[in-house]
């Protein structure tokens, strides 16, 4: 197949960040502000491991292993998400803002990927649309609840976490060796055109909402996750996240 | 997820007495399986006593949430990671739809959970023990929510509308938790040497509290006909705990499985299940706060109301409107 390596490099990008935020999402069950929100993380959280699930097992349809053994025995350095995602976070204000951030990218990525020559991702990303509606719905809501029509701490808190998150959110986009042949190939139209939609649809959003998004110019953008460079936080991740199946990973569980 | 906790009885039989007009109406409604409303009138023993009970209700579908809870980050697989968050994200959503029954006799979601934290309210003992391995979450899902279904299944015929249509929902759901559990717990009973014995050292360790969670035995639990004429309590304690041995104790020994009790049989002439005593000592122990866990469950959710009561002081902001998202 044409352009295998290309493919598999997005493939394994978009399924590694949906995994890994679904399951920092996940975390939040039982522990969120309001019950509302426990259940609303929980939705977002299963949806995202819903995606993750098909990307893997397109993986699999070019002749990698099943989505189990991709996503709970791979070693660190393997895995290509951005380092936005990987964070851990005890603070609400950080996981709604990265919700934000994340999902208006995913928004725009998929939208992109309705288009793409490789038929199994567009018909992925017709599926997810309706999904991913409601994640966007879900944060811009939040985003003005806390910052134009919340109070002075919360919008505080919410424009704290913005600065934190920025150059984090800035590496979703962390051109890959492949950009070239994935835009002449018609799969995707590259990270470049994702990151500008982004910015126009992220920065108005967020003003609007009450926030002052850091000068672009000033924002050195956190890179290394797509080429297999993580932030300390993932391996520990993975270790608790592969602890049951690891007893036995030739087990069916 | 709810076992049968405590309905106290209270002191002087002054508390039931009321305008003896509206209550023969009141129990003659009930006496023809009507329900009864929030807007109806209703005695104020009835009113507490209800609320009591579903604010415990409420309170253990959060706190029930927290010990299969830190297993989501751990399930083994796509497959039990997507059901467990499923599965945990169901109790929470109980939960919210108890508080709001709850709500309409008349106390706020914001009063019942403080309440949790200062201990004066209560919740199901059985989740003040942990669950230790991956094959604890196993036999949580299908036995503490098959007794959970007995119990609710009950309750459901009881005569406060709200209560009773939040159960009907909550079974339908808790059934598919059972089916869930019971998948889990049939693999590794099935499974590896190593995961046989998982599951029969979790079950080992939830026997007794499986056997607390029907509450004490009916000889030292009070329920007065009052209660139950009103529809208000259902079965006994004892009654439900026999049910749930009669349906689940067969199944466990059909998958090989073995119950930590040498003296747990059927009496062929009674059609009793006859059992140890589970420490009843232990119960009353845990009850008071001396279980496990008590401390550190107390401990998250106190953690929840205090660093996310950011959020909420922006959400009660009195000026407020509300907000459409965004497309």
């Amino acid at each position: 197949m044409e352009h295998r390596a290309a493919l598999e490099d997005l493939l394994f990008r978009m399924a590694d960040d949906a995994l890994i935020y679904g399951h920092r999402n996940s975390e939040w069950t039982g522990l969120a502000p309001i019950l509302e929100e426990d259940i609303a993380f929980s939705s977002i959280a299963q949806d995202k491991l819903g995606h993750a699930l098909a990307l893997y097992t397109m993986l699999g349809q070019l002749g990698h292993p099943d989505p189990d053994t991709l996503a709970f025995t791979r070693q660190e350095r393997q895995f290509r998400c951005c380092h936005l995602v990987e964070l851990p976070t005890q603070d609400y204000a950080v996981a709604l803002m990265r919700h934000a951030l994340f999902d208006y990218a995913e928004r725009n990525r998929y939208r992109l990927l309705e288009q793409s020559s490789f038929a199994p991702l567009a018909a992925l990303a017709q599926k997810v649309r309706g999904e991913i509606k409601y994640h966007t719905f879900h944060a811009s809501t939040w985003l003005r609840l806390l910052g134009r029509e919340g109070t002075d701490e919360s919008r505080a808190r919410m424009q704290a976490a913005l600065e934190m998150l920025f150059p984090y959110a800035l590496g979703i986009f962390e051109p890959s060796r492949y950009e070239d042949e994935l835009r002449a190939s018609g799969i995707f139209a590259g990270e470049e055109e994702l990151r500008q939609r982004w910015l126009d649809e992220i920065i108005p959003l967020l003003e609007e909402a009450g926030y002052r998004v850091p000068p672009l110019d000033s924002v050195q953008p956190c890179y290394g996750g797509r080429s297999g460079y993580h932030t300390e936080h993932l391996q520990p991740l993975l270790d608790e996240m592969t602890a049951v199946f690891r007893i036995d990973p030739s087990a069916e569980w | 997820m709810y076992g049968n906790l405590s309905i106290t009885e209270p002191a002087g039989a002054d508390r039931y007495a009321e305008d003896p007009e509206k209550l023969a109406e009141f129990e003659a409604k009930i006496e023809r399986g009507e329900k009864i409303e929030p807007t109806d009138w209703m005695p104020r023993e009835y009113r507490r006593q209800l609320l009591r009970m579903i604010e415990q209700h409420a309170h253990s579908e959060i706190i029930g949430a927290l010990p299969e809870g830190t297993w989501i980050t751990r399930a083994p697989g796509f497959k039990r990671k997507m059901a467990l968050m499923a599965k945990v994200q169901d109790e929470i959503g109980h939960g919210q739809l108890l508080y709001s029954a709850a709500e309409t006799l008349g106390k706020s979601r914001e009063q019942m959970l403080t309440d949790l934290l200062t201990g004066k309210a209560k919740y199901s003992n059985v989740f003040n023990y942990p669950a230790m391995t991956w094959a604890d979450t196993a036999v949580i899902a299908w036995l503490i929510d098959a007794a959970a279904i007995i119990n609710q299944v009950t309750n459901a015929k009881g005569s406060y509308g709200p209560y009773s249509r939040a159960l009907e929902r909550i079974c339908t759901e808790e059934s598919f938790h059972l089916k869930y559990g019971y998948d889990n717990v049939v693999t590794l009973a099935t499974g590896t040497k190593k995961q046989k014995e998982m599951v029969q050292e979790a079950l080992n360790r939830w026997w007794k509290p499986i056997m607390h969670f029907f509450g004490p035995p009916d000889t030292v639990s009070q329920h007065t006909a009052v209660l139950m004429r009103w529809k208000v309590k259902i079965a006994s304690n004892d009654q439900m705990r026999q049910q749930f041995l009669d349906s689940y104790v067969p199944k466990i020994w059909e998958l090989g499985l073995t119950v930590p009790d040498p003296n747990l049989r059927k009496n062929p002439d009674t059609g009793q299940w006859e059992y140890s005593d589970p420490d009843w000592d232990e119960f009353w122990r845990v009850i008071n706060g001396n279980g496990p866990c008590n401390k550190e469950r107390l401990a998250v959710r106190r953690w929840v109301e205090e660093s996310g009561a950011w959020v909420r002081r922006a959400l009660m902001k009195p000026d407020a409107q509300y907000v459409a998202p965004l497309c």
